[in-house]
């Protein structure tokens, strides 16, 4: 045991309060304001994680959010969360946490086998096994891959808790809560402009509390306290804590997760696990801060190696101490005060290794501490849990290693310098540039409405922190035309050393099977860096890929600029011109279930139910979904499939009478005294002649000459027609009338309108369709000469106002009545009344389609975007003595290809029901495919439409439709697409 | 991504949609030469900066907005309301 808990330490946890909690099963007590780490820590267990590829025991490694170690699973069921880093999970009573990437346990994992292989495993390991070898062997091995490298497992049952969604508005967005943040949030506050401060911490203040210096005669936390508690009490101010901005988008959005109760077993009522932020912001202050580096040598990734600034941290924040016998290992003066700080917080600190060979001497002032200088690490050893390094002398010039010494030690904290958080920077598009003196790379100046403040500025030291936050503010009130804060420059004493890194790359090692990682995360090591740079990979953008370096959850936020710097040494050049990756959004991840928010089940998409919908519910209608649309398909009888029921509806409406209900048909009322003319322009047949009361059945093209959608519409006045449009179609085809309507003929006299919910509709189709109206519209002339055939007129029933016209889809006789929403089920009701004669049957979708695709009438899966009017039989309807939408277009040669597919009917050879979507083969040619199919009741065959190359040249042959996905294969012989009445006398029986 | 509708106020860019490049003139409707429909239809530029967009309010009061967008920054910097309506515009 290395960790353990030191007494009266802590500044967020209450040592009063235990909390219980168990990992992997095992029970351990931490304190309330601990963290998941930083109670593994005070148990004694460092060890947390297996690793991605090699399966190595993992130790945490850090104290925030760039930790690449330590990932975890809480929770079980519905509420388990993967990949969850562990310094950032606060503990809870009773949480469950659970190790990851380990089989069967964490201590013993069978696939820590894989570093024997190693050698196998390197850089491009995909590539190299699998290409050429053929699809069968990526097949053969890829199962056991992906379960040997992988991150946590989601879970597969529902997640119970509430996801939300919230936009905010503010003047100023000060991102991160440091010092400069800080500073920028309380000089700006007085402006009276909207401000909001978010950091992804539970707590604000960022570094202060590890911060050495005085603000203002204040101690550096105390400073922040104050500030928080002035900031809270100003109206103009809010203040999100658990918030984290994972993406900087267009036009100064961003997007951020606030973690609501991620800190407690189970939400309270109606309060969210987490929510989904989208922040409008007009400025934005980026105080990101920075995150040390890590330094590269053999084994620097054994359990009991960690991050110096962590382990201060781990004792100041949590009373967590790290280890009984403490090595700090440096490339920094900052190092040493970081050294100093844990010794006075009674962390045991007993050797520090400086690689620098001449150094201030003032900073070795502790006489109980061994400082070795111009040495370094050149291996930790340990397995599990770190037992010994070794150190050795440094020559910088020929960066050579001397004779190697043991050092015994059980936790070694190390620092390369710290590397600026320049993550939602880079995402805003804006190039990185070198800063030489920290050895990284800051943001560029900003052409955007954001500012960068410091830290991330290479600001390290708290006074510089402190003024570009206050500079920060005061550009972004100029910019918002408000006067500048009166707040002067705050007096520092006694701050921080500022960590200026010594160069060190990569630490030589005698050992020539060395480990030296640079992500941990992904496992990428060092030689897989070398064999990529040996095969030609020179570009930072290849070498990420290649590698997968900075690929992995954390997004490298450790391990970039060393791998950059490693590269650049391997090319001979400096960083700047090895040049550095773009980040992209998130920062980091975020759940699904987050972005997904109430948009879940039923809230997922509105759903439409027509005005009959309870009517269809209490007469066994089984409904499907259309778009949004709810509508029946069938109306099933006691113990009917669904096939008989379609059949017996479809019977019915051929020998007797049928209702359907077409209210999700789109209808839009277009009205003006140029109405005429624009349904000539939009559609592709004649409409200036449609008379008063007539409708007509018009096709309208997509501007590129493609189908676009098909319907009626109605002239009900000289100035005003109803137009119906498939039920897919309805807001575009809107829409593309308003745009040209706008657009492009403004002088055009017309106003459309959506009306597709003001009107409720039903078909009453079949030979006794116009005895059962004729029953109940006593107004209107149901005779030959008083409603022909494509005839709309007015009518009632009782105090109802209909409009009927005489339409027909089925082919039968048959009439389409409209009523006003409102009436929909009254209406509905009176006709089924009138029809009880004649045994009238509701039918569905699915006989509808029955009797459309008998007579050969194009729906949906003909319309399917990709066919012409002439593919679907329909070029004969296209006028040749005007211009309309598409009809330039529709004359490319493409599109009259006489080699195009055209549609056929299909009849089935075997008495066997076809699928659509099958490939129609021609011997062992593909020449289309099956878009609709049925059993026919009149024709008592399997049928279907299909669109196939030059069809009409294939009229009486015999084709076979394959559905190679249920391994069939159907004898079927090609005729025209009207399989019955092609003469049409059925609408007038 | 925020667009000031001329009726609505500033709405956020989900409720509306992206209809196409305003730098493109519809040929005459009655022109029937197939390379000049080809160019409406089909070829536009892409440019870097500024860019001339037709947007409809389609979630709010469905009218037609010019707006003039930099395809880098996405910042808008000039919307006007389209169409026989646009003397109107007050705003």
């Amino acid at each position: 045991m290395s960790g353990n808990r030191l007494k009266n330490k802590g500044l967020l946890i209450d040592q009063n309060k235990p909390l219980e909690f168990t990992f992997d099963g095992k029970s351990y007590s931490g304190f309330e304001g601990d963290t998941l780490a930083s109670a593994m820590i005070a148990n004694g267990e460092m060890m947390m994680a297996r690793s991605f590829k090699y399966h190595r025991p993992r130790g945490v490694y850090s104290a925030g959010p760039e930790e690449p170690n330590a990932l975890v699973s809480l929770r079980s069921d519905g509420r388990l969360e993967p990949n969850c880093t562990a310094p950032t999970v606060e503990l809870y009573d009773g949480l469950d946490a659970h190790s990851q990437n380990a089989w069967p346990s964490l201590s013993f994992d069978v696939m820590a086998i894989n570093q024997l292989f190693s050698p196998l495993l390197v850089a491009g390991f995909y590539y190299k096994t699998f290409m050429g070898t053929g699809q069968k062997f990526w097949h053969f091995c890829e199962h056991f891959i992906r379960r040997a490298a992988g991150m946590g497992k989601a879970s597969l049952d529902a997640d119970p808790d509430r996801y939300e969604k919230a936009n905010i508005f503010a003047d100023i967005v000060i991102i991160g809560s440091g010092p400069a943040g800080l500073a920028a949030a309380k000089a700006a506050a007085p402006s009276g402009a909207k401000i909001l401060l978010v950091d992804e911490s539970a707590q604000f203040g960022g570094s202060l509390p590890e911060e050495q210096g005085n603000i203002d005669g204040y101690d550096a936390n105390e400073w922040a306290a104050d500030t928080l508690k002035t900031l809270s009490e100003i109206d103009n101010v809010t203040m999100m804590s658990r918030t984290t901005v994972y993406g900087y988008f267009d036009d100064n959005t961003l997007g951020a997760v606030e973690k609501v109760a991620d800190h407690k077993a189970v939400p309270e009522n109606f309060e969210p696990r987490q929510r989904h932020l989208k922040i409008f912001a007009k400025r934005v202050i980026i105080a990101a801060g920075s995150i040390e580096r890590p330094l590269v040598f053999d084994g620097n990734d054994t359990p009991g190696v960690m991050l110096a600034n962590a382990a201060l941290r781990y004792a100041n924040r949590y009373g967590a101490c790290v280890g009984q016998n403490v090595a700090l290992f440096t490339n920094n003066d900052d190092g040493y005060t970081t050294a100093h700080q844990l010794k006075a917080l009674g962390v045991n600190v007993t050797t520090m290794i400086d690689a620098r060979e001449k150094i201030n001497h003032g900073l070795c002032k502790d006489s109980s501490i061994n400082y070795i200088t111009g040495h370094v690490v050149t291996s930790a050893n340990g397995g599990k849990s770190l037992s010994s390094i070794k150190v050795a002398p440094y020559d910088a010039d020929t960066k050579s290693i001397g004779p190697q010494n043991t050092i015994n030690v059980d936790a070694l904290l190390v620092t390369g310098g710290y590397t600026p958080t320049i993550n939602l920077c880079s995402q805003t598009g804006t190039p990185a540039i070198f800063n030489d003196e920290i050895q990284s790379f800051i943001p560029g100046r900003a052409n955007r409405p954001w500012l960068a403040a410091g830290a991330i500025m290479g600001s390290f030291d708290l006074k510089a922190s402190l003024e570009d936050g206050i500079s920060a503010a005061n550009e972004s009130l100029e910019a918002l035309g408000l006067p500048p804060s009166n707040m002067t420059a705050l007096k520092v004493n006694g701050q921080n050393p500022v960590a200026i890194p010594f160069a060190l790359t990569v630490i030589p090692s005698s050992n020539k099977s060395a480990k030296k990682f640079v992500d941990f995360q992904h496992d990428v090591s060092v030689n897989d860096l070398n064999i990529a740079h040996t095969e030609g990979f020179r570009s930072v953008e290849h070498l990420k890929r290649y590698t997968t370096l900075g690929m992995a959850a954390d997004q490298g936020k450790t391990s970039n600029m060393n791998a950059l710097a490693i590269m650049a040494e391997l090319r001979g050049i400096s960083i700047p011109e090895a040049g550095t990756t773009r980040f992209r959004a998130p920062y980091k991840p975020v759940a699904l279930g987050t972005l997904a928010g109430r948009d879940i089940g039923n809230h997922f998409s509105a759903v439409r139910r027509t005005p009959m919908h309870n009517w269809h519910m209490d007469h066994g209608a089984e409904m499907i979904e259309a778009g949004i649309w709810y509508r029946p398909r069938v109306y099933k009888k006691s113990d009917e499939t669904l096939t008989d029921a379609y059949i017996r509806e479809a019977t019915a409406v051929r020998n007797s009478v049928g209702i359907v209900d077409v209210t999700s048909l789109g209808k839009i009322d277009i009205q003006g005294p140029d109405a005429a003319e624009f349904l000539n322009r939009i559609y592709a047949n004649a409409f200036l002649k449609v008379a008063v009361g007539k409708a007509r059945y018009g096709v309208m093209l997509r501007e590129d000459g493609y189908m676009f959608d098909d319907g009626t519409s109605w002239r009900l006045s000289e100035t005003q027609f109803l137009m119906t449009t498939t039920t897919a179609n309805a807001a575009p085809v809107l829409s593309q009338m308003e745009r040209l309507l706008t657009l492009n003929w403004p002088d055009l006299k017309v106003h459309v309108s959506s009306v597709s919910d003001q009107w409720a509709g039903m078909a009453v189709a079949g030979p006794k369709s116009r005895d059962t109206l004729n029953k109940i519209i006593t107004d209107v002339d149901f005779s030959e000469d008083g409603l022909p055939f494509m005839g709309v007129t007015d009518g009632s029933i009782g105090d109802m106002p209909v409009k009927v016209a005489r339409l027909s889809f089925s082919g039968e006789r048959a009439y389409e009545v409209y009523t006003p929403t409102h009436f929909g089920t009254a209406v509905w009701k009176e006709i089924m009344k009138a029809g009880e004669a004649f045994d009238i049957t509701p039918y569905g979708t699915e006989a509808l389609g029955t009797l459309r695709i008998e007579k050969g009438h194009i729906s949906g899966p003909e319309l399917d975007g990709r066919t012409s009017m002439a593919d679907v039989g329909l070029g004969k309807m296209a006028s040749s003595k005007k211009q309309y939408v598409g009809s330039s277009l529709k004359e490319r040669s493409g599109l009259i290809d006489q080699s195009r597919q055209t549609m056929v009917g299909l009849i089935s050879h075997d008495h066997k029901p076809l699928k659509a979507g099958s490939h129609v083969l021609n011997g062992t040619e593909n020449i289309g495919h099956v878009t609709s199919t049925t059993y026919s009741p009149a024709l008592e065959k399997f049928i279907a439409l299909a669109l196939i190359k030059q069809g009409h040249t294939q009229i009486g042959n015999t084709l076979s439709a394959t559905f190679p996905l249920k391994n069939e294969r159907n004898s079927v012989l090609v005729v025209e697409p009207h399989f019955y009445d092609k003469e049409g006398e059925r609408l007038y029986v | 991504m925020i667009i000031k509708c001329p009726h609505c106020g500033p709405r956020e860019a989900s409720e509306y949609t992206y209809i196409g490049d305003a730098s493109i003139q519809r040929p005459d409707h009655n022109d029937t030469d197939m390379e000049k429909w080809s160019d409406y239809v089909f070829m536009r530029e892409n440019p870097r900066g500024a860019h001339m967009e037709h947007w409809q309010h389609t979630s709010g009061c469905r009218s037609f907005v010019k707006v003039l967008r930099d395809t880098v920054t996405h910042e808008i910097s000039d919307v006007t309301l389209e169409g026989p309506w646009q003397a109107e515009d007050k705003s």
